[in-house]
């Protein structure tokens, strides 16, 4: 089985090109996209495509499902959907092993199911209902799952940085070269405790991998108007952390780049920095209309960037399978989905009992 | 004029220190700059430095003396020009006491719940009778310091997972030296500098936690935790019960805690009402050293994650502490210290040692007080508050912190709730005034909660005022 070439894109960080791209503030989707190149040569197999193309689809599938149910009030609360990012994390779990470890934020469906969780279970814990992963204490921001190495699910913009940091230095306290997946998002980048964490990491040579997912808008505020300088990959360089920008909206260039920052770190060379561009079709939450962008700038991103529909296009015109296989997939995909919805809505609310367990550890 | 020495203060909390060395003798030159001595206080060896020019005509207090207190001449200098003739006839000054003015009475209706003129104790600075309760076991006397340091030291030498991390814990030996020889003993490994980064390396500890390592995370003073509150309250605190019981967090907060002396309002606060607040965390703010011991030995063994407020007052105190490695102390019981029948003072932290010496003064004058020392916060050991007050049928509730929504209204409202019948009296709380710490001696001292105050409230609750 081969693996993919790594992707061309810029690495940290030619002075010149940061200042270029610092001069363009107003710059347009199309010329984002320019800066983060497709891979070009394809070496995965057709058993790897079809597995990315299966759990980006799992993932968008759901996550359509979780909007219905949320118009429907069976999902209530805040509830962040990732259709549009799934080539994100789908790319990174690629390119780490079970024992390694992932912590987010609140949006983070795809996280817990790119982590192997039980899409009935989520759907439980969406909905508040006992079979849920945090037996529907947490909800849609909180997903957990200690035994698949899932950290969560955090509902404070920049508090999984230093969280993600921590769980870096007990694999290497513990000796392993087990490395943590740590993400967040272009707004969290902004936050003070991000630096904090960067440089602890740095100085101790911690094997974190930070994960920016850049979907261009920290809720209703698009990049440009929060971030003075928006090469968030090249954050780390004062620290000394080397960091690429990736198009995130591109599996394989996802698990190219995952795959050299993981090395990276499982080497002992210290934290790693990828600014994944990326794309939220929704609104930051359910109750977000999204007035702050165009329909015609979202119907674009589908039409030209769309992760899932790339690469399916990639696996039939590149002859790794027949569209049927395809249209094969995504009704597995369905029927999961469908099967989790019927599950949750079947599973009873926690017992009343269950308000006071789970505070403290009974001794 | 020969020019008088004096023994420096070198801490906000010094008042004596030993006279470590020499490095000059008399009949030297000094120039104004040069190093004559070394002071060793009970957190650091401290150079002295000549303040003017001169020779150094007499040293009066010589090498290797102990206690010697602030502001005792040390030694005289002879000015340009003076010979020894002049020491003939100088008589150095008496020490004096750090200068505390007297309390205007007029400012005393500031003075937080219960208002009271208060003159600081010139006891306040001396070593607090031991602990009774502990003479049928073998024990050894240490102070709280070294309490907690022994304590961190046996749990990191039976468990590997036990680290300690936090700034200037290492290379410096703690700011206070309480993890004095951590260092030396565990390595770099386990005893950890941090940055200037209260935020990161709390969130750094919870993340680790999270994985099962137990680290204990040292603040400086808890006054910085508030950088690092979100990650303490949001992480740590809640991460268990929102993910249904699957996470861990098992991390001790540790640190001083409250006001230390003179050191203005941001570096004066008692944040125990803020932690005991949040559920998911278990406090604790212990007095004695050997429950500081065997309180922070449970805390660190103990699956969840623990505020332990320390008090920099108590540190240098001594107490007898059970010689015993396995000894330990169950978070959430509290402690008769002294018993009584005539009225119930409840105290934490250097808050037990104004309560005892209230119960010392109120003996004198025929009332009969039982101090009880919390020393867990949370979970609150309210059988043994309300078996007392069922018992002296009055309560005093006192506290180093603010009054609004603190531990002591907390405690006012449990009795309300499981003791109202048994009242003779309002409870009374004693705290610190409503006001942000001031800086000026006198305001200081009637801003804190002293003895006098709780010998006040005591008589209120008594009708004997």
């Amino acid at each position: 089985m081969d693996t993919i070439t790594a992707p061309p894109e810029e690495k940290t960080a030619p002075k010149e090109k940061a200042a270029k791209a610092n001069a363009g503030r107003n710059r347009s989707e199309a010329k984002r996209r320019t800066k983060a190149p497709r891979s070009k040569k394809i070496k995965a197999s057709a058993e790897e495509l079809l597995t990315y193309y299966r759990r980006m689809l799992l993932i968008r599938r759901f996550e359509e499902k979780a909007g219905q149910l949320y118009g429907m009030g069976l999902i209530a609360g805040f509830c962040h959907l990732y259709i549009g990012e799934e080539a994100v994390v789908v790319g990174m779990q690629a390119a780490i092993t079970p024992a390694d470890t992932m912590i987010t934020a609140y949006r983070d469906h795809g996280h817990a199911l790119a982590s192997g969780l039980d899409p009935r279970r989520i759907m439980a814990e969406l909905m508040g209902r006992a079979s849920g992963y945090s037996r529907g204490k947490g909800g849609s921001m909180h997903l957990f799952s200690a035994k698949d190495n899932f950290y969560g699910g955090h509902g404070i913009v920049g508090a999984t940085v230093p969280l993600g940091t921590g769980l870096a230095f007990a694999h290497r306290y513990r000796g392993t070269d087990n490395v943590s997946l740590t993400y967040y998002g272009d707004g969290a980048a902004n936050q003070g405790q991000v630096y904090e964490a960067f440089n602890m990491a740095a100085l101790w040579k911690l094997p974190v991998v930070y994960i920016i997912e850049n979907n261009q808008y920290g809720m209703g505020t698009s990049v440009d108007r929060a971030t003075a300088n928006s090469d968030f990959y090249l954050r780390g360089e004062p620290f000394g952390i080397p960091g690429r920008r990736v198009d995130g909206m591109d599996v394989l260039a996802v698990k190219a780049a995952g795959d050299i920052a993981v090395t990276h770190c499982r080497a002992g060379k210290g934290p790693y920095i990828l600014q994944m561009e990326t794309y939220r079709y929704r609104g930051h939450s359910m109750s977000d209309p999204a007035r702050y962008r165009t329909r015609d700038e979202i119907n674009k991103v589908r039409a030209e960037h769309d992760a899932i529909d790339s690469l399916g296009k990639l696996i039939i015109d590149g002859g790794y399978a027949e569209e049927a296989r395809l249209r094969d997939i995504d009704r597995g995909v369905k029927k999961i989905v469908t099967e989790a919805v019927e599950y949750a809505t079947n599973d009873p609310e926690p017992d009343a009992s269950e308000l006071y367990t789970d505070v403290l550890v009974e001794a | 004029m020969p020019i008088e020495v004096l023994m420096p203060a070198l801490s906000p909390t010094m008042t004596e220190g030993v006279l470590a060395k020499w490095l000059k003798r008399e009949g030297d030159e000094v120039r104004a700059g040069d190093v004559i001595a070394e002071v060793e206080t009970d957190k650091a060896t401290m150079e002295i430095e000549a303040v003017d020019d001169g020779v150094l005509g007499r040293i009066i207090v010589p090498e290797g003396a102990d206690a010697v207190p602030v502001n005792q001449p040390i030694a005289v200098l002879l000015a340009e020009g003076e010979d020894r003739a002049a020491l003939e006839t100088f008589q150095p000054s008496r020490p004096e006491a750090p200068a505390v003015a007297p309390v205007a009475p007029a400012a005393a209706e500031v003075a937080g719940a219960v208002a009271a003129a208060v003159m600081p104790e010139p006891a306040a600075a001396e070593a607090a009778p031991p602990v009774k309760g502990r003479t049928d076991e073998n024990t050894v006397t240490l102070t709280v310091r070294e309490a907690l340091r022994d304590a961190m030291a046996e749990e990191m030498r039976r468990d590997d997972s036990v680290l300690l991390i936090g700034e200037e814990v290492a290379e410096y030996q703690g700011a206070y030296k309480v993890s004095q020889g951590l260092l030396e003993e565990f390595g770099a490994r386990r005893v950890i500098d941090t940055p200037i980064t209260e935020q990161g390396f709390t969130g750094l500890g919870v993340g680790a936690a999270f994985s099962g390592l137990r680290p204990i995370v040292e603040f400086m003073t808890f006054n910085f935790a508030m950088q690092a509150m979100d990650q303490m309250v949001n992480s740590a605190a809640k991460t268990r019960y929102m993910s249904g019981g699957q996470m861990q967090c098992p991390i001790v907060f540790r640190g001083p805690n409250g006001a230390a002396s003179r050191v203005g309002a941001q570096h004066s606060q008692c944040f125990a009402s803020w932690f005991a607040h949040v559920p998911g965390f278990k406090v604790i703010a212990p007095y004695a050293a050997d429950d500081a011991k065997g309180l922070l030995k449970s805390a660190i063994r103990d699956p969840n994650p623990v505020v332990f407020l320390e008090n920099e007052m108590l540190y240098g105190r001594k107490f007898e502490v059970p010689d015993d490695p396995d000894f330990l102390v169950p978070i959430g019981q509290a402690r008769v210290l002294r018993q009584g029948t005539d009225v119930t003072i409840t105290a934490f932290s250097l808050m037990v040692e104004h309560a005892l010496g209230a119960a010392e003064t109120l003996a004198a004058e025929g009332i009969d007080a039982e101090v009880i020392d919390l020393r867990t916060l949370r979970p609150l050991d309210i059988t043994t508050i309300i078996a007392s007050v069922r018992k002296t049928h009055r309560l005093v509730a006192v506290e180093e912190g603010w009054p609004y929504a603190g531990i002591a209204s907390e405690i006012a409202a449990t009795v309300m709730e499981y003791a109202f019948d048994q009242l003779d009296a309002p409870l009374a709380r004693v705290t610190s005034a409503d006001v942000p710490i001031p800086y000026a001696a006198n305001l200081e001292a009637l801003a804190l909660p002293r003895s006098d105050d709780i010998v006040t409230a005591v008589k209120e609750v008594c009708y004997r005022a």
